[in-house]
């Protein structure tokens, strides 16, 4: 089960920070076909946020075709967004690790890595 | 859940007092199951709003309405001081008809508030406490709460949001708060009710409101075509404006403000005109 968290200070709206945690789970298999998300109540307990914003996040990934409601059962997935390159076991994801690792031999910090990181990202995206 | 379609609705509100009005054309409704938040600088009317959504003060014009049983929590948290815990959770039983105990011991417990601790021991941020269990255990269908979490520390406020919002998932709840803490309202509160000098400036969705306003840095003498600025800071040579967007949003520099940005936003252009 995804477990939420919830960033008060970062200027994202919390409705929206549900939205792209689930989105990051189907992302990252974390998350796949038929799984159930928590129940309003259940993040609520969690996390303290409001239940409606739960539900305005749950309607807002039904919208896009990713979670349907089975009234009654809860919220489930729908569709994954998984791509074949993330996988555990994946070759890209076994040279993103061996590139990180050089990144750290030659000294570089995480917040380096990170703007290397992006701005090729930038580049090529 | 409330089977009116709204919870709290006002029309024409206003209140008046010997130096004037405190309230004038308040109009506003919110819908069975949000969770408002009422802001304003100090003096903008906010606890005088509560008291008349409560029935405890009548208005001078207008009618404010709820559609249910409402519960309230002064800001001053009315209590027996001479009462221990216990005393005053069997005083809650005997005078409310919808008293849940077995709620009202829990919440208690939560507080790690002692059943023979004398209420007039207890430090502010526990008396807020009690007086909120008090409240939320009599069951109302709209809770209105006058700077609930004002007294209390950090952990005491993260764990009276969670019991508040649990409530609202469980029995769909209509909670309006007033507060000064606003980084506490944000994922707490869905909806904002803003007073002004006595009226609504501004009222709706947060969400809603948050995308309908941008915050733009810019140098000066920038021009926002239709856009209007709510308020705007200048440097030296730039000026940070927070603009309601009027038609689409065709600024690529600005984004969206956070809730509190907002909110001060909107204070700061009151205190201004």
């Amino acid at each position: 089960m995804i477990e939420f968290r919830i960033d008060r200070r970062s200027g994202v709206s919390t409705y929206l920070q549900l939205v792209h945690q689930v989105k990051q789970a189907l992302r990252l298999g974390v998350l796949g076909v038929g799984d159930r998300l928590p129940t309003a109540k259940d993040v609520v307990a969690q996390t303290g946020i409001n239940p409606n914003t739960v539900l305005k996040a749950y309607r807002e990934l039904e919208r896009e075709g990713l979670v349907e409601p089975r009234p009654g059962l809860g919220t489930f997935v729908r569709r994954s967004l998984a791509t074949p390159g993330v996988a555990e076991d994946s070759p890209l994801r076994g040279d993103l690790l061996e590139w990180m690792d050089r990144a750290r031999e030659l000294g570089m910090g995480r917040d380096d890595v990170e703007a290397l990181f992006r701005s090729v990202l930038d580049k090529r995206f | 859940m409330l089977d009116v379609g709204f919870a709290v609705r006002a029309n024409g509100l206003g209140v008046r007092y010997r130096r004037g009005w405190a309230l004038r054309d308040c109009t506003f409704e919110l819908a069975p199951g949000t969770v408002t938040a009422l802001v304003g600088a100090n003096g903008a009317g906010k606890s005088t709003l509560l008291r008349l959504a409560a029935g405890l003060q009548r208005p001078t014009e207008g009618v404010v309405e709820v559609g249910g049983e409402v519960g309230f929590v002064a800001q001053e948290k009315p209590l027996y001081r001479a009462f221990t815990v216990a005393e005053m959770l069997r005083f809650g039983r005997s005078t409310n008809a919808s008293w849940d105990q077995e709620y009202a011991e829990q919440l208690v417990g939560e507080a790690r508030l002692s059943s023979d601790a004398k209420v007039g021991s207890l430090s502010g941020g526990h008396r807020a406490r009690l007086a909120l269990a008090l409240a939320l255990a009599r069951r109302p269908q709209v809770l209105l709460l006058d700077e609930p979490l004002s007294e209390m520390d950090p952990v005491a406020r993260e764990t009276t949001t969670r019991a508040l919002m649990v409530a609202v998932a469980e029995t769909g709840l209509t909670v309006v708060l007033s507060s000064h803490v606003l980084a506490e309202l944000e994922g707490v509160c869905d909806h904002l009710l803003l007073l002004d000098q006595g009226g609504v400036r501004l009222a709706g969705d947060v969400d809603e409101l948050v995308e309908g306003h941008r915050v733009v840095v810019a140098a000066r003498g920038a021009d926002f075509g239709d856009h209007e600025v709510v308020t705007s800071r200048e440097g030296e040579r730039q000026i940070t404006a927070l603009l309601r967007l009027v038609g689409p949003p065709d600024l690529p520099e600005a984004s969206a403000p956070a809730l509190n940005e907002l909110v001060v936003g909107y204070l700061r252009a009151g205190e201004a005109a």
